[in-house]
């Protein structure tokens, strides 16, 4: 099938950015996203033009690189899937597709699709993790009786890869789904608890000097994550840092 | 505390508590407005009542004006927050596919309920604030119901009303609900009350509109 682009291109973090046009023609339904963009930069680099730079690793779902705005859309149309999921079969003949970069004053842009997400490291850095004293005398977690709604609803919010997606999607760039997924993860294990407190603390601080948006409760950031993370975990981690306020 | 008032959280919990108030306060409005349809003694009474006791008047006014105030003017500084979180716009951004215009459109559903309240105060309440202190008119317990029939006779009044309801509907649709969700309660119990919330924000605000119709339509039989 033949289809039409309008990529975003920028030459760097300084310079102003525009929409580039292109049109490939030989794209089969079976192709990925990715694979497509490949073909087009081969296509670009033989008639000796600057590749478009995306991002990309695991190219199944699970590293979270592939950050790409489609048609509007963080990760393209389809739900619980990432960019490098999404197939040209979703697409039909002759069809425009606009690929922009994610969008946040948090995130941004290195080169044309690859944007800077070292906010959301930042953010974790600031108490996504538990300190356990490994001396020797380390407990055993499996040895720890959890409930097993708990465990789920904490593996669930594990299932956050950080791609970026609610912050591209929502309209106030927030990132509160991503943070609300890191503190969930540990706010529902006792190991977690111990630290509980000071981690909500610092992560929403973080969060806020990052410099994302407010959460206004429209829930396009549950609807667009690729790995379905629910809203609970913004409800949890707002009643999490109001009990930690009202301590601290 | 003071870390409370400057996270992004805590601007959410006072929209949602300030949000909470003012549909408490909706309620009791709405009581108290209805009565004018059915029985003008009471709704005389009612009004009076809440004109000159010193409680309603010196304690619960205030209240209530530092509630209004504080609600929109977050709501503001939130929108200009917002817009500055994204930066460099989006040149196609789908809202749409995953969010309802209610949610998306808060601030100019609220802009409209704001510039209606305006409104409102010019019509009602500078109205007794001159009558009361100004004129220093003497106590008439017998005055409201016919003052409130008079103001939605003109039918651009009583249009300006209907279309501000409906504003305040689609307001109250996305922000009833949402205050729960900010205040951490998202549990079993959410669809009930998301349902709850859902019902309020059509049933009150069409309420308020038939009043507004009933005395524009019936002028006559007063």
């Amino acid at each position: 099938m033949k289809i039409y682009l309008k990529i975003w291109r920028q030459k760097d973090a300084t310079s102003k950015g525009k929409m580039v046009d292109y049109t490939l023609e030989g794209i089969e339904g079976d192709m990925s996203f990715l694979e497509m963009l490949d073909i087009l930069n081969e296509e670009l680099i033989t008639k000796g033009e600057e590749p478009i730079e995306f991002d990309h690793d695991c190219r199944e779902g699970i590293c979270g690189t592939c950050s790409l705005q489609i048609n509007g859309r963080p990760h393209g149309p389809d739900r619980f899937i990432t960019a490098c999921q999404l197939h040209m079969r979703s697409f039909k003949d002759g069809d425009t597709i606009t690929i922009e970069p994610f969008r946040a004053k948090a995130f941004p842009v290195i080169k044309d699709l690859i944007v800077d997400r070292t906010a959301f490291d930042r953010i974790q850095q600031a108490g996504g993790y538990i300190s356990v004293n490994t001396s020797g005398h380390t407990i055993d977690a499996n040895t720890i009786p959890i409930e097993k709604e708990n465990a789920d609803d904490s593996f669930y919010a594990a299932a956050c890869i950080g791609c970026g997606a609610c912050v591209a999607a929502c309209k106030n760039a927030s990132a509160m789904l991503f943070t609300s997924a890191k503190v969930s993860q540990f706010a529902l294990l006792p190991q977690g608890r111990v630290e509980a407190t000071d981690r909500v603390l610092n992560m929403v601080r973080q969060m806020d000097i990052e410099g994302f948006g407010n959460c206004t409760n429209t829930g396009a950031c549950e609807i667009e994550c690729p790995k379905g993370i629910s809203l609970e975990n913004i409800a949890r981690m707002n009643r999490e840092y109001l009990s930690a306020s009202l301590k601290g | 505390m003071s870390k409370l008032i400057q996270s992004s959280i805590a601007r959410k919990v006072v929209m949602a508590l300030s949000g909470i108030f003012l549909v408490l306060f909706l309620a009791l409005h709405f009581t108290i407005n209805f009565t004018s349809v059915i029985s003008p003694e009471t709704f005389n009474e009612l009004s009076h009542f809440m004109g000159y006791n010193p409680i309603v008047q010196f304690l619960m006014q205030p209240i209530l004006i530092a509630g209004v105030v504080v609600h929109f003017v977050m709501g503001f500084i939130l929108e200009i927050k917002n817009r500055k979180a994204r930066g460099v716009k989006y040149v196609q951004f789908k809202g749409s596919a995953n969010a309802p215009w209610v949610s998306r459109n808060m601030i100019y559903s609220g802009a409209v309920v704001l510039a209606f309240l305006g409104l409102h105060f010019y019509d009602f309440w500078l109205h007794e604030m001159a009558y009361k202190y100004v004129e220093v008119n003497p106590e008439d317990p017998t005055r409201y119901f016919a003052e409130t029939v008079e103001k939605f006779a003109p039918m651009w009044r009583t249009a300006l009303y209907v279309v501000s309801f409906g504003l305040l509907s689609l307001h109250l649709w996305h922000g009833f609900a949402s205050s729960f969700q900010t205040m951490g309660l998202n549990n079993k119990y959410t669809p009930a009350i998301v349902n709850f919330t859902k019902i309020y924000a059509v049933a009150i605000p069409l309420g308020f509109v038939f009043i507004a119709l009933y005395h524009h339509f019936n002028p006559i039989i007063h």
